[in-house]
């Protein structure tokens, strides 16, 4: 899970580089760059996720 | 992909060439600092470890950078990679002379910055080493630093400074000026502390830190003395820091730099109230350690937005700063698992990406806050995942961790062989019975 986290964060990137190139429109623009920078706040937290140490009885 | 000349710096007066240089004299003060205040909340077991670490991880990442990062980050001019798409030119990475040839000949700002940078990258390389205290190798430690200074440093210090895509962003989209970081929150300290998640997940927590049930164990700083300290060094630095950046990167003139100074100083003042404050809140007492770290965030978040932003705002920066700090630094340990002895996660990596909001949020530009957000975006999306890549790949040939015996008896015993305090007695620790 964490890799996957890590690998979404880039394309969240991704997503605010073609906000850039592709709008023109600021409003547009700027709503597909916070889409961007959500996708990867989203990936971060699937990589903290994936970091955290298991905790609790059932832990090895 | 071309090849192309780079823009030519601005002209600089003799009287400014030589202040800038006097305050970039005066900035090393800030790396001691950092380094006072990472040995400080580390154990006594590992004090001399972790002085040395900070000593040896800035001395690799300076060679480092002095024999490849420098032509990368194209501070000195000569050559720049520049992509073509969507009808824009996006300059990724500075192709310089190796070796810092051609230093001498170079204009005088351009020396300068690069002057400013090989301060960034020792500060931007120790900034991990106070995370991953009491775990992380010495050697594995110098490896990280030299990666970090050879080729992911010099890929942000090439956006932000020398005339990257982040920094056209105005030009090219017209994005208020581009991406600004005058004072190296993003390339220093968001950089920093996000290398410090990647050794803080890598390396893993110290050992009994989180134990099977219950909550985690406290693992106090040795020496609130030496983190106090630091912090008052690292003020003398950052003022002379911030100052310097707004000359160089912002091309303030000299009338500004009172400002600059006010604002830095401000900015961390208002962090530590608020961090006194919800210390005192939350524990009954204010926390010397969470205090000294909101003191810092504040100094971190000035590093955007000293130079741009009046008194008043400065001061709601540094309280935010210092209110979310402790908050963080807790919910970081007891609900993600993230032990982190330095806070060096929330200190420099949230309290930069904060500083930089904030720099947009103020600015009078149009655009400049999209500005700021795309350059967080860079750091989030590109560099988090380049250091996590870079790191992972370092951990299999150096490993990251100290074997359980080292993390016992404490790094300076196993990796140097002699403690930092020879006389003291060292107490039995809870975490081992």
């Amino acid at each position: 899970m964490k890799y996957a986290g890590l690998l979404v964060m880039p394309a969240g990137f991704f997503l605010t580089l073609a906000a850039l190139a592709l709008f023109a429109d600021p409003a547009r623009r700027a709503v597909f760059v916070l889409c961007g920078l959500a996708v990867e706040v989203l990936g971060l937290v699937v990589a903290v996720r994936g970091h955290m140490v298991a905790r609790g009885p059932g832990r090895s | 992909m071309n090849p192309i000349p780079p823009t030519s710096a601005p002209a600089m007066s003799d009287t400014l060439f030589a202040l800038t240089l006097a305050l970039l004299m005066l900035a090393p003060l800030a790396i001691a600092g950092v380094a006072l205040i990472n040995c400080g909340l580390g154990r006594s077991r590992s004090a001399a470890q972790a002085l040395l670490g900070n000593l040896a991880l800035a001395a690799v990442a300076v060679i480092v950078f002095a024999l490849v990062g420098a032509s990368f980050a194209g501070t000195l001019g000569a050559k720049e990679v520049v992509l073509h798409a969507a009808g824009k030119s996006w300059n990724v990475i500075g192709l310089g002379p190796f070796l810092l040839h051609g230093l001498g000949s170079a204009a005088p700002q351009a020396q300068l910055g690069l002057l400013f940078e090989f301060m960034a990258v020792a500060m931007a390389a120790i900034i991990p080493w106070g995370s991953g205290a009491d775990r992380w190798r010495l050697a594995a430690g110098c490896a990280s630093a030299a990666v970090l200074a050879g080729i992911v440093f010099p890929l942000a210090a090439h956006w932000i400074w020398a005339g990257g895509w982040l920094r056209e962003l105005g030009a090219n989209f017209a994005l208020g000026d581009g991406f600004l970081d005058p004072g190296g929150a993003a390339a220093v300290h968001a950089l920093g502390g996000l290398s410090a998640l990647v050794v803080v997940w890598i390396a893993g927590p110290r050992r009994g830190k989180f134990p099977k049930e219950g909550l985690s164990l406290a693992m106090p700083g040795h020496s609130a003395a030496y983190v106090l300290f630091g912090c008052l060094l690292a003020l003398v630095g950052w003022l002379a820091w911030n100052a310097a950046g707004a000359i160089l990167w912002l091309h303030a003139p000299s009338s500004a730099l009172p400002v600059t100074a006010v604002n830095t100083l401000l900015s961390a003042s208002a962090a530590l109230v608020a961090t006194f404050a919800v210390t005192r809140f939350r524990f009954g007492k204010p926390d010397a350690s969470l205090c000294a770290n909101g003191w810092l965030a504040g100094l971190v978040a000035s590093s955007a937005c000293a130079g741009l932003a009046t008194p008043p705002e400065s001061l709601f920066v540094g309280a935010v700063a210092g209110i979310f700090t402790p908050l963080m630094v807790e919910a970081l340990e007891l609900v993600l698992s993230i032990d982190d002895p330095s806070g060096g996660v929330t200190v420099h990596g949230a309290a930069g990406l904060w500083g930089l909001l904030a720099a947009g949020f103020f600015s009078a530009a149009p655009g400049q806050l999209l500005a700021q957000l795309v350059g967080i975006a860079a750091l989030l999306g590109v560099l988090l995942p380049l250091v996590y890549l870079l790191f992972a790949l370092l951990n299999r040939v150096v490993p990251f961790r100290a074997d359980p015996d080292g993390e016992r008896i404490g790094m300076d015993l196993h990796e140097l062989g002699g403690g930092a305090y020879p006389d003291f007695v060292i107490h039995r620790d809870e975490s081992y019975r």
